[in-house]
């Protein structure tokens, strides 16, 4: 029996999600619709825009309108509907290797611009849909199929880089705290500018069957007690923060909305 | 006049694609059929760069001069350039400070002080366009002299009518001293066949 | 015709004012010579008439913007040449797949890779065909004068509405930056076509449902209250994925068919001296201009020459090549490339007569003269 809010939020006809057992997807995806509810939107207005992996299957069970696009590409179509019709609240989901590889570029300038879209990344180290590859997040030395002797590639702060780009609310949570991830959509879709929530969630299949990190809930006790909350991490010099994930509203700061701008152009004729 | 081709020649920056337009519009206006088209790309930027007009009692096809009846260079390098182009019995308009003139006996050759001219009497280095054009127009009268003036007013920015109509008009002024036109500015190809010059 | 209307005007202008007169409210691009004239004169005109213009970070960007905004009912275009082209392949193919309407303009210049790039070519008719993954239906136009731009234009986006898939408009680089006379025609001498609106209730839409007898579903967009899915993967008639065996079939021979039944629809062509000719020349856009003053040339000497000019260059004009090849001694394919339409030309014709090709990829355009050497080579 599926909960009031599934019932409501989900096209539960187009359910089961593909994703497997213990995988932290279905928490991000729930709190996006619990941050929707709480806002009180109205659902016809609301786009759903999505890339190509794990995370980006979520749009397909949402009962919006909703955009399953190209790889790395959903902010380039997100920011075509946003463009044409401004009244839309438009939301990207998308993964680590969808918006930090192949997507790098749209998520830059979508921040640069500072248009009014809320984008939500579910971080969850790896590429899942193809079968465990490193990603742009996965850390230092750990293992994916395409890293067999460990990565030797530096791991992007996908919150630094959308904060430097020009993002003007940017947070993060894990799936062991969906409150928060909650928290932080809602502030993040009620901000007039571009948004950007890091999700981190969990992989157990490929991450973390090919890292030794043992099942669900063992990967959910690490997010806990890796969680450091910003104003502690604050109190805390760089040597104890290593290895930790910081949680919270990062960053917040007042710039003009790309469509706000175009509309005032407009006006000036 | 079947068909005039001419091509105006010069480096990047001297407004001579806009010379072009400004001559195409006029011949449009007219009533002719036109084609105009120009060089884009790095000889745009500094080097050779040209216009080309095609102008014509009839429907053009091909939109590329092939037989170059007035070729105007401004510069050494383009008239170097494209002087192989301009037919046998073609006018060759070369600003005075090409200093080396083409080795053609087949051509016919005015030499005239375009760029000083505006410089030194207009005092606007950026009106030689103006200039050329009208010193191209006063020979051939490829479009009548009310059209052309009424497509420069047309086209340049507001409040610069007053000096692009005189360098217009001291281009005209210019052709016309030139020996092999007359006082009404009336081209005398006294050497060669006018149909001939006038290619169909 | 008021004198107002008669202009001079570059084809890339005019392929922004047909844009416009078509209904295009939505332009993303990035700056590629040789079509940037199209994304700047758009800049400068859209925010004035109630439209959208957005510079994109990158050629990929742009087509998606462009699907994003279709989907919301404007009507969208981008503009680009062959490495953007390129460049924006996975999503035309996107746009043909979820069917939403577009018109992609590609201004071709010499390649492989950045070539000539101020120079004129017409090697990217095979890529416009196939250039994206898997079987898909395309329409490609190709104008061959400013006011064709204009008329091509329009027809891109009616044709776009109509069927629901992205239009090409193959045009190159002689056309897009020559200057010539455009008349341009009254608002209501201009017909324009929209795209078919659902009139279920929201409840009852299936996104990729059709009709009986008909093969293009009706568009809802995004915002008005029908809350559905679009997606690149195979679908059903509800817009979500699936990997149905015959789902996957009959969607993919859908689309095909969309525009193979269609073809008289479609496909337009222009024929110049045919009548009475023994070589046909075929040519397509800014060489078709050369062709036709060769053709000129040729019939002063006596030589009967004529030329069949696709406006279509996808579908193909098959029927009327076909015939062609039935009264003609040889046809000759001329083209600014080494022999690509000449591929689908032969196909066509050569079990009718012979057929020749002759190309040119120095970033010229190939002139009459030498077009009148080889008419009487062959």
């Amino acid at each position: 029996m599926p909960s009031q809010i599934v019932d409501d939020y989900f096209r539960t006809n187009s359910l089961p999600h593909i994703w497997c057992p213990g995988c932290g997807n279905g928490i991000v995806t729930r709190s996006i619709v619990k941050a929707i509810d709480n806002l009180k939107l109205d659902r016809d207005k609301i786009c759903i825009v999505s890339g190509i992996g794990c995370s980006s299957r979520a749009s397909g069970y949402l009962d919006f309108n909703t955009l399953h696009t190209t790889h790395g590409r959903a902010l380039a179509f997100a920011t075509g509907i946003k463009m044409a019709n401004p009244n839309l609240d438009v939301i990207v989901i998308t993964g680590d290797g969808d918006s930090a590889a192949i997507g790098g570029n749209h998520l830059i300038h979508a921040a640069r611009r500072n248009i009014d879209i809320t984008t939500i990344v579910y971080n969850n180290n790896i590429y899942g849909m193809t079968g465990g590859q490193y990603s742009p997040t996965t850390p230092r030395g750990d293992k994916g199929t395409t890293a067999p002797y460990g990565n030797i590639d530096t791991q992007f702060d996908l919150c630094d880089l959308t904060t430097s780009a020009g993002a003007t609310y940017v947070g993060r949570s894990t799936v062991f705290n969906p409150k928060l991830i909650v928290k932080l959509i809602e502030e993040g879709i009620k901000n007039k500018g571009f948004s950007f929530i890091e999700t981190v969630t969990i992989c157990p299949t490929y991450y973390g069957r090919k890292n030794k990190k043992g099942n669900a809930v063992d990967m959910m006790k690490f997010l806990r007690d890796q969680s450091i909350s910003i104003n502690a991490a604050k109190k805390l010099d760089e040597d104890k923060l290593k290895g930790k994930i910081i949680v919270g509203e990062l960053h917040k700061s007042i710039r003009p909305e790309y469509t706000e701008e175009y509309k005032r152009l407009v006006n000036s004729f | 006049m079947v068909q005039r081709e001419l091509r105006l020649s010069g480096s990047g920056g001297q407004g001579l694609i806009l010379a072009g337009i400004i001559l195409a519009e006029a011949a449009l206006s007219d009533g002719k059929h036109v084609v105009q088209s120009q060089s884009y790309g790095p000889e745009a930027r500094g080097g050779a760069s040209k216009a080309e007009v095609i102008i014509s009692e009839k429907e053009i096809n091909y939109p590329k001069v092939r037989n170059c009846d007035v070729l105007l260079a401004l510069t050494q390098v383009a008239c170097d350039k494209y002087i192989d182009s301009l037919k046998k019995g073609g006018s060759l308009i070369i600003d005075s400070s090409v200093r080396n003139k083409p080795n053609r006996e087949d051509i016919y050759i005015y030499t005239i002080p375009i760029l000083e001219t505006a410089e030194n009497v207009l005092n606007r280095p950026m009106v030689a366009n103006m200039i050329a054009l009208g010193s191209l127009n006063g020979l051939i009268k490829v479009v009548d002299k009310v059209e052309l003036e009424k497509a420069v007013l047309n086209r340049v920015p507001k409040g610069t009518e007053t000096i692009n109509k005189a360098a217009l008009e001291e281009g005209f002024k210019l052709i016309t001293r030139y020996e092999g036109v007359d006082n009404e500015g009336q081209y005398r190809p006294n050497k060669i066949n006018t149909t001939e010059f006038c290619q169909a | 015709m008021k004198r107002g209307n008669i202009k001079l005007m570059q084809g890339n202008e005019a392929c922004v004012e047909g844009a416009i007169a078509a209904g295009m409210r939505f332009y993303s691009g990035y700056p590629i010579t040789p079509s940037t004239e199209i994304a700047e004169i758009s800049a400068a005109k859209l925010p004035r008439i109630g439209g959208k213009f957005i510079q994109m970070e990158d050629e990929i960007a742009s087509i998606g913007a462009v699907i994003g905004a279709s989907l919301t009912g404007l009507k969208s275009m981008t503009a680009t040449s062959g490495p953007g082209f390129s460049l924006k392949q996975e999503n035309i193919g996107y746009a043909a797949m979820a069917e939403v309407p577009c018109v992609i303009v590609d201004v071709q210049r010499g390649g492989p890779s950045t070539g000539l790039p101020t120079s004129p070519a017409q090697g990217d008719v095979m890529q416009a065909r196939w250039g994206t993954h898997g079987d898909h239906p395309i329409i490609a136009l190709s104008p061959y004068s400013v006011k064709e731009t204009y008329e091509i234009t329009i027809e891109a986006f009616n044709l776009s509405e109509r069927y629901r898939t992205p239009v090409i408009i193959l045009m190159d680089e002689v056309i897009a930056h020559m200057r010539e006379k455009i008349e341009i025609p009254d608002e209501n001498e201009i017909e324009i076509v929209d795209r078919l609106k659902p009139k279920d209730k929201a409840e009852d839409y299936n996104p990729y449902e059709i009709n009986d007898g008909d093969l293009v579903p009706a568009m809802a967009s995004f915002g008005e209250g029908y809350r559905y899915h679009v997606t690149g993967l195979v679908h059903d008639i509800n817009g979500f994925p699936t990997n149905d065996s015959k789902i996957a079939e009959s969607l993919i021979n859908r689309l095909t068919k969309k525009v193979e039944e269609n073809t008289q629809d479609i496909v337009k062509y222009d024929e110049y001296f045919l009548e009475d000719a023994e070589i046909a020349l075929i040519a397509y856009g800014g060489t078709a201009r050369s062709v036709k003053s060769a053709v000129d040339m040729a019939r002063k000497e006596n030589i009967k020459v004529g030329m069949f000019r696709p406006i279509t260059i996808w579908p193909s004009p098959e029927k009327q090549i076909l015939e062609l090849a039935k009264t003609v001694k040889k046809i000759i394919v001329v083209e600014m490339n080494l022999g690509q339409y000449y591929l689908e030309v032969d196909r066509i014709a050569k079990k009718s007569t012979d057929v020749y090709k002759y190309g040119r990829v120095n970033g010229e355009l190939i002139t009459p003269d030498e077009i009148l050497s080889y008419i009487k080579e062959v």
